[in-house]
Formats: C-alpha cells, sequence, structure tokens
C-alpha cells in the first residue's frame, strides 16, 4: 500500500527552533552490532523445516513449535500438507489435541469449531451461522525434499522459489536417511557449529576428527543468501568413519587419501556440507572424484524457541545406492557423531546463561559462522526484529 | 486465535483531510506507534458526541510502509448518526483517539480465483486487498458499484491500478450490478470477498447459498452500520424490569438500554457474536436485522423472535416490499412521519 509521506505540518520544527537533542543523538547512534549475539533472534520472513514428510498425516494433528509459534499440521485427503496455528480461536484451546474431520477440517477438542485449510471456521456449535471473523491463522506451506516447510511471516512475501536446496534428499542419485535432535540450544549456535568444521578433531575424534583438521587452511566465500566454506586435505590416513566408506565401496581399500569438506549455508537454517575422500592423488580436487566416496550431510536448523532448537539432518551418498545396510549404518554412526554436538551445544548454553555478563569473542576460524549471522542480521533488520 | 484483538489506543494527529468525491472525506492520520498495515485491516476511533464518548470503525484504505500514515475515508451518510458529520469537520493539526490497526477481514493469499465486490464507500476496505492481490500476480476482479460516479471514491484509481481486471457499474447510468449473476459465474474455489451496503451483501449472500458454494470462502466485512432502513427512533420496554425508555436515531438499542441502567451482556458490538440478543415479545414496527449472528431462516420469521440489540433496530412497517426485492444499493425511501412510532417489547438474560 503506497501513500506520500511529503511533509508534515505538525512535526516540522518551527521555523528557528531547535529540535530536541536527545533526539538527534539517538538518530545518529550506530545501529547495535549483534553478529556476535549469544541468543541470536530469528527471522519469520524465511522458509523453516516444521517436519519430516512422514510425521504429517491425514490420520492425526502434529503438534509443533516453530519459531515460538505453536502449529496444529496435518494434511488433507488430498495429500497437500497444512499448517495451522494450534490456539482455536474461541477460548485458545489448542487445536492440534483435536481431531481430524470431514473434508481435511480441524475440530477443536473443546467446544467443536471447526476450521478449514484455510484457517476459516465453518462450524460453530448451537448457531445457524458462522462469525465471519472466525478464523485461526493458516500459514503458507510446502512439502520439497522429504520437508515441510512453514513461512510464518508476511504471507505475500512466500516465495517458495527461496527454499533451499536439498535436492539430494529426493533424488534417485542418493540414498540415505536422517533424524531430528531436539537440542536444547540456540539455533545460531547450531548453524555455527556446522559452519567450522575444526571442531571435528576435538569433539569427534573417534569418528571424523583428525589433526589435519585444524591445521589445513579453508576458504570463505559469500553472496546475499549463502556462504560457503571449503576445505581440502591431502594425502593423510583416513579416519574410521572415512575407511569403512572407501572400503563399502573399494572392498580391502588401505592408504593415503585426500579429503573435503565443502559447507553450504542457505538462509535462513539449511547447511549442506559436501564431505568425501578419494584415494591421494587420484584428481578429486580438479574434479574427478570417481576413486572416491561422496556423502552430503544434510542439515536444517529449526528455532523451536530462542533456547531450543529442531535439528533435521541426513547424510546422503552418491554410491552402494542398493544397500539398505550401509544407509541405516550410516545413519547410526551420524547420530553418534552428531550425539557428541547435541552434548556439547547443550553445555554451550547453559555457560551462556550462567555467564549473562560475559560476551562472545571471535577466532579466526568462525568466519563461516560469522558471514551466516551477517546474512540472518539484515534480514532481522529488514523484520525490525534484530532484538532478542 | 484473532489477531489484534488488543486494543491498543493511541493518540494520532490529523495530517491531512481532503473531499474526494460527493461527501466523501479523505483523512490522513499519523499515530503516535506506527506499525505496519495489512489489507483488510480498519482502527476503531473514538469521537465526542453529544457529550458521549463513542466508537466508530473505518477501513485503513492505504498507509505508508511503516504505517506512519494512515488513510481512512469517510462519507457523510445523510442520516448519520453523528459520527460522519462529526468526522467531516475534522481539520489538519486535530488530534483523535484511535486503536492500533485491527484486523477481522484478513485476505489470504494462495486461492486459485478472486473476486473483490465494493459498494459505494466499501471501497476503503477493498482497495488495499486490490493491490496486494495485484501484486502477488493473483487471478482477481474487482467490481465496483456505486449510485453516480461522482458518489464514487477512488474511482480513477481502480480503474488505472487494475485496467481489465475491475468492472465499474453504476445506477443512475442504469448498469446497476445483479447480484445473483456474478455469483453464477464464479468457478468453485473462488474466494469474494465483499464490503457495502447490507442489501447489496444479503443479494450476495443469498445467490450463494443457492449455488451451495462453500460458504467460508465468502468474506464480507460489516460494522453493523448499514441496514435494510434508514434509523429511527423508537421505543423500547422491559415490563420484567420495569424499564421504559427510547432508542434515538443515533444510538444502538444496546446503548439505550445501557443508558437505561439495563446490565447488557455483550462482546463483539457488531452483529457476528450474539451475546447481546433479546427476546420479542411484542412488536409495533418491523425488525431490521444489521446483525450476521441469525440466520436468513431466523431473520425471517415473523413476528420477530430474537434480534441482536448491538446493531439492529426497529422500524416503521413498509407497506410495499419493493426495496426488499432489489439486490442494488440504491438508498430506501425516506421515512414516512405519519405513522406511530415504532415499539418493542423485550426481554433481556
Amino acid at each position: 500500500m503506497s501513500i506520500t509521506t511529503e511533509q508534515n505540518a505538525t512535526q516540522a520544527p518551527a521555523p528557528g527552533v531547535t529540535a530536541d537533542v536527545s533526539e538527534s543523538i539517538a538518530e545518529h547512534t550506530t545501529p547495535e552490532q549483534i553478529t556476535t549475539a549469544k541468543i541470536f533472534p530469528y527471522p519469520l520472513n524465511a522458509w523453516w523445516v516444521a517436519a519430516w514428510d512422514h510425521e504429517v498425516t491425514s490420520k492425526a494433528l502434529l503438534s509443533r513449535t516453530v519459531a515460538d509459534k505453536s502449529l496444529a499440521l496435518y494434511r488433507t485427503e488430498a495429500g497437500a500438507p497444512v499448517a495451522l496455528a494450534d490456539a482455536c480461536w474461541h477460548r485458545l484451546a489448542p487445536l492440534s489435541q483435536g481431531k481430524l474431520v470431514g473434508n481435511d477440517q480441524v475440530q477443536c477438542p473443546y467446544h467443536g469449531l471447526r476450521f478449514n485449510p484455510a484457517g476459516r471456521c465453518t462450524f460453530m456449535p448451537a448457531q445457524d451461522t458462522v462469525n465471519p471473523s472466525a478464523r485461526v491463522p493458516s500459514y503458507p506451506v510446502v512439502e520439497r525434499d522429504r520437508y515441510v516447510w512453514v513461512w510464518l511471516g508476511d504471507p505475500e512475501l512466500a516465495d517458495p522459489e527461496t527454499i533451499p536446496d536439498m535436492h539430494q534428499m529426493s533424488s534417485e542419485e542418493w540414498a540415505g536417511d536422517g533424524e531430528t535432535i531436539a537440542a536444547e540450544c540456540n539455533y545460531q549456535l547450531i548453524l555455527d557449529n556446522l559452519m567450522d568444521l575444526t571442531h571435528e578433531e576435538f569433539v569427534h575424534s573417534s569418528s571424523i576428527g583428525q589433526d589435519e583438521l585444524s591445521e589445513s587452511d579453508f576458504e570463505v566465500t559469500h553472496d546475499g543468501n549463502t556462504v560457503t566454506v571449503s576445505r581440502w586435505m591431502y594425502n593423510l590416513d583416513p579416519p574410521p568413519f572415512w575407511l569403512k566408506n572407501m572400503r563399502d565401496k573399494f572392498p580391502g581399500f588401505s592408504g593415503k587419501v585426500d579429503r573435503w569438506q565443502i559447507i553450504h549455508y542457505s538462509y535462513p537454517g539449511t547447511i549442506c556440507i559436501d564431505v568425501g575422500v578419494a584415494k591421494a592423488g587420484t584428481g578429486a580436487p580438479e574434479g574427478d572424484r570417481s576413486q572416491g566416496v561422496n556423502g552430503y550431510v544434510m542439515n536444517t536448523i529449526t528455532p523451536e524457541t530462542k533456547r531450543t532448537s529442531h535439528y533435521f539432518w541426513a547424510f546422503m551418498r552418491n554410491y552402494r545406492l542398493e544397500s539398505q545396510l550401509i544407509t541405516t549404518q550410516l545413519r547410526n554412526g551420524v547420530h553418534g557423531v552428531f550425539g557428541e554436538d547435541e552434548t556439547m551445544l547443550k553445555a554451550q548454553q547453559t555457560a551462556i546463561e550462567a555467564n549473562p555478563d560475559h560476551e562472545f569473542y571471535s577466532l579466526n576460524i568462525d568466519a563461516g559462522g560469522m558471514w551466516v549471522r551477517r546474512i540472518l542480521e539484515k534480514a532481522l533488520r529488514a523484520e525490525g526484529r534484530e532484538q532478542a | 486465535m484473532a489477531e489484534s484483538r488488543n486494543r491498543r489506543w493511541q493518540r494520532a494527529t490529523v495530517a491531512e483531510a481532503v473531499d474526494v468525491a460527493d461527501r466523501i472525506m479523505r483523512i490522513v492520520l499519523a499515530p503516535e506507534h506506527p506499525r505496519k498495515v495489512r489489507a483488510g485491516e480498519h482502527i476503531d476511533l473514538e469521537l465526542e458526541l453529544n457529550g458521549r464518548t463513542e466508537m466508530r470503525s473505518y477501513s485503513l484504505v492505504e498507509a505508508n510502509d511503516d504505517g506512519s500514515r494512515l488513510a481512512i475515508t469517510v462519507f457523510h451518510t445523510p442520516h448519520s448518526r453523528g459520527g460522519s458529520e462529526y468526522m467531516h469537520t475534522l481539520g489538519v493539526g486535530d488530534v483523535l483517539r484511535i486503536t492500533e490497526p485491527l484486523q477481522d477481514f484478513p485476505l489470504r493469499v494462495g486461492a486459485p480465483q478472486y473476486v473483490l465486490l465494493a459498494g459505494g464507500i466499501g471501497i476503503t476496505a477493498i482497495l488495499g486487498m486490490a493491490r496486494v492481490l495485484k501484486a502477488v500476480r493473483a487471478d482477481y476482479r474487482v467490481i465496483y458499484v456505486g449510485r453516480s460516479r461522482s458518489a464514487m471514491a477512488y474511482l480513477d484509481q481502480v480503474r488505472e491500478e487494475h485496467g481489465d481486471r475491475a468492472r465499474i457499474h453504476v445506477d443512475d447510468e442504469g448498469t446497476s450490478l445483479d447480484a445473483a449473476s456474478v455469483v453464477a459465474e464464479l468457478a468453485p474455489g473462488t474466494e469474494l470477498y465483499m464490503c457495502g451496503p447490507i442489501r447489496l451483501m444479503d443479494a450476495v449472500r443469498r445467490a450463494w447459498i443457492e449455488r451451495d458454494l462453500e460458504i467460508s470462502d465468502l468474506r464480507f466485512e460489516t460494522f453493523g452500520s448499514s441496514g435494510w432502513f434508514d434509523p429511527e427512533e423508537f421505543e423500547v420496554e422491559i415490563p420484567r424490569l420495569g424499564v421504559n425508555t427510547t432508542v434515538g436515531r443515533d444510538e444502538s438499542l444496546l446503548e439505550a438500554l445501557e443508558r437505561a441502567g439495563v446490565e447488557m451482556m455483550f462482546d463483539c458490538r457488531k452483529g457476528e457474536c450474539g451475546l447481546c440478543q433479546v427476546t420479542v415479545q411484542e412488536i409495533r414496527g418491523e425488525v431490521d436485522h444489521r446483525d450476521v449472528f441469525f440466520s436468513e431462516a431466523q431473520k425471517s420469521v415473523r413476528p420477530a423472535a430474537k434480534l441482536c440489540s448491538c446493531v439492529s433496530r426497529v422500524a416503521t412497517e413498509q407497506t410495499d416490499d419493493a426495496a426488499a426485492a432489489s439486490g442494488t444499493i440504491s438508498s430506501s425511501s425516506p421515512v414516512e412521519t405519519t405513522h406511530p412510532v415504532p415499539r418493542l417489547r423485550i426481554d433481556v438474560s
């Protein structure tokens, strides 16, 4: 909507009158730096994953909190996912505790009001009409790449084209599976964790960690909504996780490998990490990965509250696609690795709470995470929500 | 979860007040606490009338990005209860008390097709929706109906912004809208948003129900301010409580009963919730149902059994029902003064 704001007689200071001093100070104060905020606010004009595809059904309602909004999720009989605010218009009873009734509608568990997928009330008890104002918010929702994505902000801006690319999740050229971690920390701490894999050497020493991680160089690039951190390590012994994967593809393999980690962040909370090893010196850095194994760690993090997050992940691979055994082994293996992160992230959040007066400091290795924070900060400022 | 239900009041300064059509004034307000405005929102506004503080609702026609300029547009109704007359006296620099924007008429993005229907001053609720639908490249049509072009605010703007998507109907040019034909042309699944006189909306609603379209796809907003008859003074009696009073043209039955000391239950005060309904024991005249709580069938009961006291009134009985048959928005004929004053005997909960 538009309107001109050329002049306003009531606010313009009269000639010769100086504007209020405190006002001019406020105007010239540098905006507060929130890049290193410990409790990072979340943008709402963003596609967040609310659930795995299999969690949302036409049989029962799923209750889930995304960005501090309680949602009631279900599917129509035709299979379309629906996300309604989980509070009845009438007296705010949670709709997710109600049931699905005819024509894809939700019936409130308390007084039986019914709402359709658009969130409009279609039935009220003990009256012949329905109050035209009665509705609950129905959020834009898209099912893509095995996830159900919701948009909680301005619905006029909800463009499905901006959903992060996670195509490996639904591609015939990739196989794998994943899980959800109920992470007890602010979502940005998880994004920090994934944008810098130096921590593998210290947190995951028994599986994927090795000394070369903190010794090797990395390169960070970024544009408007993405950040990439690339790290190549040459001619090293594969850690246990990667040795096992090499032997799945190349039975009996032993020897040195070249190892890569290419971390791709997409706004707001998706990090897909291209990982792998190849027999040393067979051309992987130049693009020939035929003598190696390649995986994609598909992470997408959704703030639940300011201090808890839904951490959806999967491990996809592009070799031995037929083996369900390898799918299960990899999922279980990553489950173990990510369990170590989960413990660390919870401990970090606890320490943050215990030290309200202490701020974050940054290291060289935080470049990737800091660019992510900068992208989110810009989105938050555009929404006027930069205050935690 | 009704959004924006909390009525946070604030001061607002009149930044602009200009006539934009016959008896229609555009008033731009600068609120104390601006926030972004969404299509379909309105403000409630307090005004002092005859020593009483009254409240009126006005759709937000336009706003700038941060909501620091809010435009409303006020039709000076011939039978004003005083509100629109007062509004037309406002000038730049005047200060009012208004709520933050309230949303009872939200536009849903994502329907396959839309029809936006505005009757007269109802364009104020529709204009912003049309802009949004254009911006998101939705398949929409705007239908704007009025008595005469000179009384249709924002007419040029509608034509310029929406071109072939806009259809204009003007009563005094002989191009009155046939509401039933609008509904007959709709593809199922189309959402129709309307704001206008109750005759127009009733005609659309009847056609909608006859076609058996999904009732939740028919969206409308009424502030309970439009009736089938012009407001008249009428008498009301509650024998059980020994109450006898007169309901003035410029007040509601609910307000008159409260003034007379009756403890009334109510909530929405715009004819939606049904809490303020009263039971009719006897009536001289005809109930002018202005609510959306009772169904058509309930409203057609004779003699009337119940009515919503916040918006509905009693009018002198009409001898011909030509007006009732019309789906156009031409206003009803002037009230005859030779009839006895309409009278209502009721009981309350």
